[in-house]
């Protein structure tokens, strides 16, 4: 593989731009992570070539579980063509050498940053998730101690009273993303920024999905099959979020949307925030506009 | 264990057998032992730096003591030691059985939450999952510590001092505990609001027939609301009996110097 691996990576870094021992470090990591669903396992976080907060976690896992053979897909808010995406894949495909894709069904790892694709993930791809703060109990319990000892203990009833306030004040769970979730009936985990509306599709999800926290120096993962549930109360159920209109381009209505502003007059539309799925519908011929 | 009839009423609810706490070679308190019996209000007094408070953090588990016990009847009506618990254990009794009113309610409320979320906490932590009835539990709740229940959305941080304080009594209150702990409940509030405070402590305490453990340097607090009380100096304690009788017939020189150097307006 190292043979590989020298042979298409042409600018001198080692294979994944990080060195084997990191790699393996990580490895590692990810394999306690695994062992235990939503539990946060510290790593040694690297210094990456891009500021921490910039999704340096996400590279790290991703560098350190990407072979030779992989496609990956990468998607900045449920866009392949942002600023982010686009950047992320250049680092990899400089330094892997791997080939890219935009289609999810043909991705063997997906690096997302606050979205899970439209498109149902199946076994056998890895989803990586970018975390700006893996703690879901920091706003509430600054002490990393006791934080520690909270998720020790399993004493999770102060995430009820943020959701219990958010009810108070709004008259319902105004959350809206990085909605905190209880992973396989034990711990409690935060499921970076994503919209709430991808929460159910990490429930019993068929693809492995890891969670990197560069700054934070954390790494936690749902395996396959996991149950994943959000927090809710008895009588203010989980909720996710829903629109009036449908996606502009291609008709879906069951997607998560983007409201678009379309010039200075309050002109807006509403597109589906996943372009590779909105894109493969128009190109089924499902689309109703342009 | 060979308990019969009510558990509850064979024996003290927690005893404190020779508890002794040295901060390196500084005395934090040394050899005290006491019972407290369910529905007893127990007032420790002294002048500051008399080891009150650190003798109420070793009996409440938050200060390991150096030596001795500190064992609490569970409702099975099992004596179990606090410091050979399971800290899961210990914090879930802490929680549950136990309440502690800080002096300061800033120490024991979350400033950040609303009066009604800081009132369910307790109940949240002990798995209740249904906002309308924790909503009405917190209302309850506000109505017995003399609030106007349209408040319950307001953030600590817009009460009074004395507010603060209620609040802090009906947070710990709301699961019914057995046991409270009171660190100087009335210290820093002004002599009215203070009056009105201990009244509302003294009726539920008779109301829930709560056991207290009250830390306090005012006499006239401790004659008010306590059944016995402690007198301690430098780490020990000195005197202990009825409060009547120890505030009436002080026997140890500092007991007699404490009580007569209250002013009287």
């Amino acid at each position: 593989m190292t043979a590989l691996a020298r042979r298409k990576t042409p600018i001198g870094y080692n294979f994944a731009y990080l060195d084997e021992h990191t790699k393996r470090m990580i490895r590692r990591t990810i394999l306690k992570a695994v062992a235990i669903p939503g539990y946060q396992a510290p790593f040694a976080s690297r210094e990456m070539p891009l500021p921490f907060g910039w999704g340096t976690g996400g590279i790290q896992v991703t560098a350190s579980v990407i072979g030779p053979d992989d496609i990956l897909k990468v998607i900045d808010q449920g866009a392949d063509d942002t600023t982010n995406a686009v950047s992320i894949r250049a680092f990899f495909t400089k330094t892997t050498g791997v080939t890219t894709t935009e289609r999810t069904s043909e991705a063997t790892v997906i690096q997302a940053r606050h979205r899970i694709p439209e498109t149902p993930l199946k076994e056998g791809q890895i989803i990586v998730y970018q975390v700006p703060i893996p703690e879901p109990l920091r706003w509430l319990e600054p002490r990393e101690m006791e934080t520690r000892k909270m998720h020790a203990l399993e004493e999770y009833g102060i995430m009820h009273v943020r959701l219990y306030e958010d009810i108070a004040r709004f008259g319902h769970i105004a959350t809206s993303y990085d909605y905190p979730v209880i992973v396989n009936g034990r711990y409690l985990m935060r499921p970076s920024p994503i919209p709430k509306f991808d929460n159910p599709k990490m429930d019993r999800n068929p693809a492995l999905q890891l969670f990197g926290a560069g700054r934070e120096k954390r790494i936690y993962a749902v395996p396959p099959y996991t149950e994943v549930k959000s927090l809710d109360f008895e009588d203010h159920p989980f909720e996710i979020q829903k629109w009036d209109e449908s996606c502009a381009l291609c008709g879906a209505h069951d997607t998560f949307l983007d409201e678009i502003v379309t010039d200075d007059r309050g002109g807006k539309m509403y597109v589906c925030s996943d372009t590779d799925y909105c894109g493969s519908r128009r190109a089924a011929g499902t689309g109703e506009g342009e | 264990m060979t308990a019969s009839g009510t558990p509850e009423e064979t024996g003290p609810l927690l005893r404190v057998s020779s508890v002794t706490r040295y901060y390196g070679p500084i005395v934090g308190c040394r050899d005290v032992s006491f019972d407290i019996w369910p529905g007893e209000v127990i007032g420790i007094v002294g002048e500051s730096g008399s080891g009150k408070t650190t003798l109420l953090s070793c009996i409440s588990a938050r200060l390991e003591p150096t030596m001795g016990t500190v064992e609490f009847r569970s409702r099975a009506g099992k004596m179990t030691d606090v410091y050979r618990m399971s800290e899961a254990e210990r914090r879930f009794l802490m929680r549950t059985e136990w309440g502690f009113v800080h002096q300061h309610p800033r120490d024991g409320l979350r400033m950040g939450v609303s009066a009604g979320g800081n009132i369910g906490e307790r109940l949240m932590a002990v798995g209740d999952r249904n906002y309308g009835a924790i909503r009405e539990a917190a209302g309850d709740w506000l109505h017995r510590v003399e609030f106007d229940v349209g408040r319950i959305d307001d953030m600590p941080t817009t009460f009074s001092g004395g507010m603060q304080q209620r609040l802090q009594i009906a947070r710990n209150l709301v699961n019914g505990p057995r046991l409270v702990f009171m660190d100087e409940p009335t210290g820093g509030l002004d002599v009215s609001v203070q009056a009105r405070l201990l009244d509302l402590l003294r009726v539920l305490v008779a109301e829930l027939r709560l056991s207290v453990i009250l830390v306090t340097h005012d006499l006239a607090v401790a004659r008010l609301l306590a059944d016995r009380l402690m007198v301690m100096r430098r780490g020990e304690v000195v005197e202990a009996g009825l409060t009547d009788q120890v505030l009436d017939d002080p026997q140890h020189p500092y007991s007699q110097l404490l009580v007569s150097s209250v002013l009287q307006p």
